[in-house]
């Protein structure tokens, strides 16, 4: 029987295919399940967008008007997309990182149905007109218990998971894994009983509610996106990652300023000064995880650049840790109150959200089921082309959005603050910006297609006979800290 | 960092000192906030918002207008919501004690709304405004909200909140049907109400600028 914390050898490890293979229909529940609200987000993202400079479009309905559609895609983004893939990833990188098969994998399939389930409802409810108006917290009240569940039974599963670990060695990817696992219930449920259930008086709400949204970014998607970073680039490249000290410094740097930046959001506005203060103290302080990952990631891939030629999994991955970088300090600098001036209510800072969400997190996300799902199907990617499609679609869109909607904000946020310039005008010259973030979403949507083109192809090919391993992507050889043979 | 429960308790360690420090301390400093009273006055400040007013925030609250307006007035000398006519003096705290849903808002793509009630006083520029945003403001990007809006046979007296559309406008929309109508909703009717109430006409101690002490007489 398995004891925890197994100190045998090598040979009492299990086979990474068995391991992979345990984790098949958990990971698969889950990532088909993000893929699918990529899709329904793509949709409602792109109709807002399309809204926010023709404002006749679809608007006969109320349940299609522009604030219902932009927050049901908010939601569907980030707890239909993000959150379903990020715990695929996380369920794969455990099991894989622990050495051990994935157990009680039914307690995950019946937590991947009350999370879809409850986020389904959510996202209806709230273009039926059930919205909370909370921001990020939008799904109603008879919704978000439904995902409360899902994630307890996460919870209790990653626990058990991580005592049954065969590998004494904790890598860094597993500390970022266990610290999102045990922040998000922590953050959602405060943020769900003080700003929806028993609603927290006055500004006290917004308060939690951007502490909220911050640390959901910085605690939750944050880590997973870094472990996910910390395990593929390494893993493909077949060689350890740079520094153990960077990794443990970035790791414990991260937590403690990331969970304190939330008041920049909140700057110039009715909460007390030395909150303020302290968000833009803390954001300063990001400075150091964001230096210290940025050069530990990059001195691992130096001199293997050329690996980026033929692994999308490393283009991928390597894209989104290199706008983790540029929407960080990005994020530095908007804390800044002479910059918050300016950038404060625009698109600048609406863009910097969403760079984070894709360009950063969605991106190392696809990196990793391009790695993964090989594996788990034992089936090779049927397209190369579409991979390509994909990657260049993700990267050129989400680049196009960013950097529109970054100069019409900054753009915006300047004459706003000149107040000889009426607001209409202000508006109007938004317009040719917002016009090309419609563009890019129809980008980023050929993308998304092709990639979802290229899983449903994946999932209805027939299996080569024999096969047990994909040929596509070869094992590397084993290395030091990171996985097994 | 081997050991699980080390690992556990610095992760708990780090999120509990941000929850201290920013939820708990901000709910201690501000969440006892009361009213305040006006000696000259004999009256508590903010006032409460009426029962029609607070079905109005439901209805702004379910259309997302949050979204798109702000409701918080920032100081003079960052950024120029005084100068746009925004509020005649910064936002407290104080200011949303009464508001089960604080909507502080974090886009400017329309204008902040914290005192629009001050800024549109007429009903019937709000429901032509709602109903049709080109009407009273062209070149706005804001939806058009016509699904709060009947268009109905008169039935005895026509109604006094009826639609003053411009003439061309009814005719080109096929809105000048003789005998009709066109209504706001009580739904509208609300969110008019909400609106026109949204204002903070009272300056608390608080919220007064900074003046900067006199100069002292005399000297050289």
């Amino acid at each position: 029987m398995v004891r925890p914390v197994s100190n045998a050898g090598p040979a009492a490890h299990a086979d990474t295919g068995a391991v992979d293979a345990s984790t098949r229909w958990p990971v698969l529940l889950f990532l088909l399940s993000s893929l699918g609200w990529l899709l329904v987000a793509t949709v409602l993202a792109l109709i807002t967008s399309l809204k926010s400079h023709t404002p006749d479009f679809l608007a006969g309905e109320a349940w299609l008007t522009y604030g219902r559609v932009s927050a049901a895609g908010l939601n569907a983004l980030v707890y239909g997309w993000s959150s379903n893939a990020a715990l695929a990833v996380t369920f794969w990188l455990m099991a894989r990182l622990s050495r051990a098969p994935l157990r009680f994998g039914g307690v995950l399939v019946v937590a991947g149905g009350f999370w879809n389930l409850g986020l389904t409802l959510g996202v209806i409810g709230i273009l039926a007109g059930d919205s909370t108006a909370a921001p990020w917290l939008e799904m109603p009240a008879y919704a978000t218990p439904l995902l409360f569940v899902a994630y307890a039974l996460v919870a209790v599963w990653a626990v058990v998971t991580f005592r049954y670990r065969r590998l004494a060695q904790v890598y860094v990817s597993q500390w970022y894994l266990l610290a999102a696992l045990f922040c998000f219930p922590w953050i959602y449920s405060i943020a769900q009983v003080m700003v929806v259930f028993d609603p927290a008086r006055g500004v006290v709400q917004s308060l939690v509610n951007w502490w909220y949204v911050n640390n959901l970014i910085a605690l939750w998607f944050m880590p997973v996106g870094l472990a996910a970073a910390y395990y593929f680039i390494p893993k493909v490249l077949g060689k350890p990652i740079h520094s153990y000290y960077l990794s443990a410094l970035g790791f414990w740097s991260l937590l403690i300023f990331g969970s304190w930046t939330g008041p920049d959001h909140l700057i110039g506005g009715p909460v007390p000064a030395w909150v303020i203060s302290a968000g833009i103290a803390a954001s300063v302080m990001m400075l150091i995880p964001v230096a210290v990952t940025a050069v530990n990631l990059h001195l691992t891939m130096l001199g293997s650049f050329r690996a980026l030629r033929v692994s999308p999994t490393l283009r991928f991955v390597v894209v989104g840790g290199v706008n983790f970088t540029l929407v960080s300090l990005v994020g530095t600098a908007m804390s800044v109150r002479s910059v918050s001036e300016i950038t404060h209510f625009t698109h600048f800072s609406e863009a910097h959200v969403l760079q984070g969400m894709y360009g950063f997190f969605a991106m190392v996300m696809f990196g990793a089921f391009y790695y993964l799902l090989p594996r788990l199907l034992l089936k090779e990617w049927p397209s190369a082309v579409l991979i390509r499609v994909h990657f260049w679609a993700a990267v050129l869109g989400s680049t196009l959005y960013w950097l529109a909607l970054s100069i019409g904000g900054w753009i915006q946020g300047q004459e706003m603050n000149a107040a000889t310039v009426p607001f209409l005008e202000v508006v109007q010259h938004t317009l040719p910006w917002l016009f090309a973030g419609s563009v890019a979403w129809i980008i980023l949507a050929i993308g998304h297609l092709a990639f979802v083109i290229n899983v449903v192809w994946m999932l209805l090919a027939q299996r080569p006979a024999g096969a047990t391993v994909p040929t596509l992507f070869p094992n590397p050889p084993a290395m030091q800290g990171v996985s097994g043979p | 960092m081997n050991r699980g429960p080390l690992l556990f308790l610095g992760i708990l360690a780090a999120v509990a000192f941000s929850w201290v420090g920013l939820v708990l301390t901000g709910e201690i400093q501000s969440g006892g906030l009361t009213p305040y009273y006006d000696q000259a006055e004999g009256k508590l400040y903010p006032e409460k918002p009426s029962g029609q007013a607070g079905q109005g925030r439901l209805v702004y609250e379910d259309l997302g207008c949050a979204a798109c307006h702000t409701q918080q007035v920032r100081r003079p000398g960052f950024g120029t919501d005084e100068a746009r006519g925004w509020g005649t003096r910064q936002s407290v705290a104080r200011d949303y004690l009464y508001e089960p849903r604080v909507l502080l808002g974090s886009l400017r793509t329309g204008p902040d709304l914290r005192n629009i009630g001050a800024r549109q006083t007429s009903a019937d520029w709000h429901y032509l405004h709602l109903y049709d945003p080109q009407l009273t403001s062209p070149g706005s990007v804001m939806p058009p909200a016509r699904f709060l809006f009947a268009y109905r046979k008169v039935v005895g007296q026509p109604s006094p909140l009826a639609l003053k559309l411009p003439g061309d406008y009814a005719r080109q929309h096929g809105l000048d049907r003789p005998g009709y109508e066109l209504v706001p909703t009580p739904r509208a009717e609300a969110l008019v109400a909400y609106l026109l109430a949204l204002n903070d006409p009272y300056t608390f101690p608080e919220a007064k600028p900074y003046e900067p002490a006199p100069p002292k007489k005399g000297g050289a």
